[in-house]
């Protein structure tokens, strides 16, 4: 290692690690950088348990027949799946925990504005979390992980009320979490950190929490009028009793299509922070990325009904839907074009995190230009409800979200734990995961092309080697997936020591030691200069160090 | 930590109490979003039910006790002229005053609440709350003309009357609960003319809850009332 590493005999400096060992300490603490461990565990709890519903469902398609499974099993399996995956994974997994962790120290402050609220939020999560788990132990859910009324209000006899309570509470989590990020942003930051200087990362954050103090809401609600009209026979979805079913689709995306940019956002800021690092350069056009995330918080709320496109609302909404869709692919093509003007002439190095975030550039070009296939009226109605629609939203919600966060927590791995990661097995598991993904996903944009709906346990011989490419594409993914579980783990005991910078990195949060002590900073920074200031970084050390 | 030693309610994450009071303050304010667009959505399926059911929703509405709505209304709006009464006696260092108008506050709340429950009961005894045992006689016009209403779409006005006006009655408790604990915590003298930002906030939060019923009683209540 290049980095000047301190023997580990001598007197440990006290940090936020070791102020305090006792199960209290951790459990009652108000620490965002406790609590991001905190979240860091449960999140990747919950990620294994929704990959092993993945693994389940992936298994039973290996065949055409439906041998491992019943077809009320296999509802029920793939609705874990999505339900897990997407409130107790994806939404929260950024910016609860990198999030959680880097928003204070990249702006200078002690703690988030609200560290008891950010406590709460995660006990919120874990209640969320214990309740969806018991849901899945008694019997499970079969609607999917959308609740569509009238199956979920009158004629599905599973757990409805408990998971959507579960939903429910999650969704409070995130309320208050981003509810914390904006007043932390725009209260506590140091000295001379104006907007313009804020790395991209806390822009994507605050856009992300505007999402969510204003998206999440409105799910609750839903949710609660979904629970009331099963428990007290309220219609307000109910057909038969003069209510529209396609009310609930359109108040359920009204939230859940922003949530999909709550789950992207955080890991493009991510990107931000890597490209520009790995690059040594300056961020190309910072306005422009910057704005872009809070074009995309502002647009992703007038896109929901094209979800609805065959659901039967009017053929002009739908027109206009079309074209907001396809407006909304403008600030994510703006940020993906200003990564890519970034690189050039910088000077790239490929150490782990940077093959992450050229992974997410990759994919989530894929999952974003087929999310414009989808959003033309016509050949939404050919591939609706088919494994099309599944390709591209894995292709955005694992290529991307996952590649950002997973570049994201080997980035910042060294400043959270002061160890490195082992930079070879790293760089295996990021290609393992690469190549597997596409294995996985990629033969369900032509499953889904040649009319494979989504959905069913069963399906036509014909189907059988794309879905056996998929199942092995998935193994290889898994493989993956678990390799950073065991290095991560290991590293904790047997990794290099990092010394406070070790990527010679701008930011705020690089300037303090690894880990951070608890109030983050011995003296609150006074910021005089730019985001990404990589030409002023001096020469000595222009280098970026390949761990060992 | 200096700071700790002469302000005992500044928070040791920040710089000076005028930084705590901001965020605290813009903290609540986002909640209270947080609670429009929770209302929101409900208004939405009220916005589109009552133009696709509108004779429905003024039959369904004009079963509502009217005298008993507008009571409450101004049950509430005195309550908050009470919580400004209170923030002001905050303001001031006056503690009795501060307690007095907060139980006060309390009071009136739980009296909204009360005439609440009636309306509740009067519902039932009619048979207005949604469910196998509703019913919905056809109401008569000026001409004595019995109005067709379909009693499922008047079941469906019920469904949202009881859905909104719960849900505002919840956040009323939760309110009530608040007021306690703050009027207990201000009796103990927790507050200062320096810190009484949870006054203030929860003041906020009882403002917004008070103007939701502002909406609720008209869209509820007076549909088809002008002549």
């Amino acid at each position: 290692m290049a980095t000047i590493a301190i023997p580990a005999n001598q007197a440990p400096k006290l940090h936020y690690l070791n102020n305090g060992h006792s199960l209290k300490s951790w459990l009652l603490t108000t620490d965002h950088k406790r609590i991001a461990i905190l979240y860091l565990i449960s999140v990747t709890v919950f990620f294994f348990l929704g990959g092993f519903f993945a693994m389940l469902i992936r298994l039973e398609l290996l065949t055409p027949q439906g041998d491992l499974m019943q077809a009320d099993t296999y509802n029920k399996v793939f609705t874990m799946h999505g339900m897990i995956m997407v409130f107790f994974f994806l939404i929260p997994v950024v910016p609860a925990v990198l999030g959680n962790f880097l928003v204070p120290l990249m702006i200078g402050a002690k703690d988030l504005a609200f560290p008891r609220i950010n406590l709460m939020s995660w006990y919120l999560y874990v209640v969320g979390g214990i309740l969806i788990s018991h849901v899945m132990l008694t019997g499970g859910v079969d609607t999917g992980w959308t609740f569509y009324t009238p199956f979920s209000t009158d004629y599905t006899n599973t757990k409805i009320v408990e998971a959507g309570l579960a939903v429910f509470i999650a969704g409070f989590s995130s309320i208050f979490t981003g509810l914390n990020f904006i007043v932390t942003i725009h209260r506590m930051r140091a000295p001379g950190l104006a907007w313009d200087r804020l790395p991209l990362f806390i822009w994507a954050n605050y856009a992300t929490s505007l999402i969510m103090i204003l998206g999440t809401p409105v799910v609750a609600i839903t949710i609660v009028l979904v629970a009331v009209e099963r428990l007290f026979h309220l219609g307000i979805f109910d057909p038969k009793l003069g209510g529209d079913p396609l009310l609930f689709q359109h108040l359920f995306w009204f939230y859940s299509h922003p949530a999909v940019y709550i789950m992207i956002l955080p890991s493009m800021g991510v990107v931000s922070e890597l490209i520009t690092c790995f690059s040594r350069k300056r961020i190309f056009g910072y306005k422009f990325i910057a704005l872009s995330s809070i074009a995309i918080a502002v647009l992703g709320f007038l896109v929901w009904a094209h979800h609805m496109f065959v659901a039967g609302i009017s053929l002009y909404a739908a027109m206009i839907f079309s074209f907001l869709t396809f407006f909304i692919g403008v600030p994510s093509a703006v940020k993906v074009f200003n990564w890519t003007a970034t690189l050039y002439k910088g000077s790239i190095s490929y150490a782990t995190p940077m093959l992450y975030a050229f992974g997410f550039i990759g994919l989530f070009t894929m999952g974003g230009l087929t999310g414009l296939f989808l959003a033309t009226l016509g050949i939404d109605v050919h591939v609706t409800d088919t494994y099309f629609v599944v390709a591209h939203f894995h292709y955005v919600m694992v290529g991307g979200v996952l590649m950002g966060y997973l570049g994201g927590l080997h980035f910042w791995w060294p400043k959270m734990t002061g160890r490195m990661y082992p930079e070879a097995w790293a760089k295996l598991s990021a290609l393992l995961v690469f190549v597997g993904f596409n294995l996985t996903f990629f033969p369900q944009f032509i499953l889904g092309y040649v009319g494979m709906p989504r959905r069913y346990w069963q399906y036509p011989p014909e189907f059988q080697a794309l879905n056996v490419l998929s199942t092995a594409g998935a193994s290889i993914l898994a493989a993956g997936y678990l390799l950073p579980m065991i290095y991560f783990v290991w590293s904790l005991r047997y990794g290099a020591i990092a010394d406070a910078n070790p990527w010679a990195a701008a930011g705020l949060e690089w300037k303090t030691a690894s880990p951070p002590p608890t109030f983050n900073f011995d003296e609150t920074p006074v910021v005089t200069w730019e985001a990404y200031n990589y030409d002023e970084i001096p020469a000595w050390e222009r280098r970026v160090p390949v761990a060992k | 930590m200096e700071h700790a030693a002469h302000n005992p309610a500044l928070l040791h994450h920040f710089a000076d109490p005028q930084q705590q009071k901001n965020a605290a303050s813009l903290g609540m304010w986002l909640f209270l979003v947080t609670e429009i667009m929770f209302f929101g959505g409900m208004f939405c399926a009220y916005l589109v039910y009552r133009l696709a059911h509108f004779n429905a929703f003024a039959a369904g509405s004009q079963q509502l006790n009217i005298w008993l709505g507008a009571t409450n209304t101004v049950v509430l709006l005195v309550s908050s002229v009470t919580v400004v009464l209170a923030v002001k006696a905050a303001e001031a260092g006056n503690r009795k005053r501060l307690v007095s108008y907060l139980i006060v506050t309390v009071l009136l709340g739980l009296t909204f609440l009360v005439i609440k429950g009636f309306e509740y009961a009067e519902k039932f005894e009619k048979h207005h709350v949604p469910g196998a045992t509703f019913q919905f006689t056809e109401p008569f016009d000026d001409n004595g003309k019995q109005i067709p209403v379909n009693p499922n779409e008047a079941q469906l006005f019920f469904s949202l009357y009881f859905a909104m006006t719960g849900m505002h009655a919840l956040h009323m408790i939760i309110g009530c609960g608040l007021f306690t604990v703050l009027a207990v915590l201000a009796w103990k003298g927790h507050y200062t003319p320096g810190y009484f930002t949870p006054i203030e906030n929860a003041g906020l939060y009882w403002h917004l809850v008070d103007i939701i019923w502002i909406y609720l009683f008209p869209l509820l209540y007076l549909i088809s009332r002008h002549s």
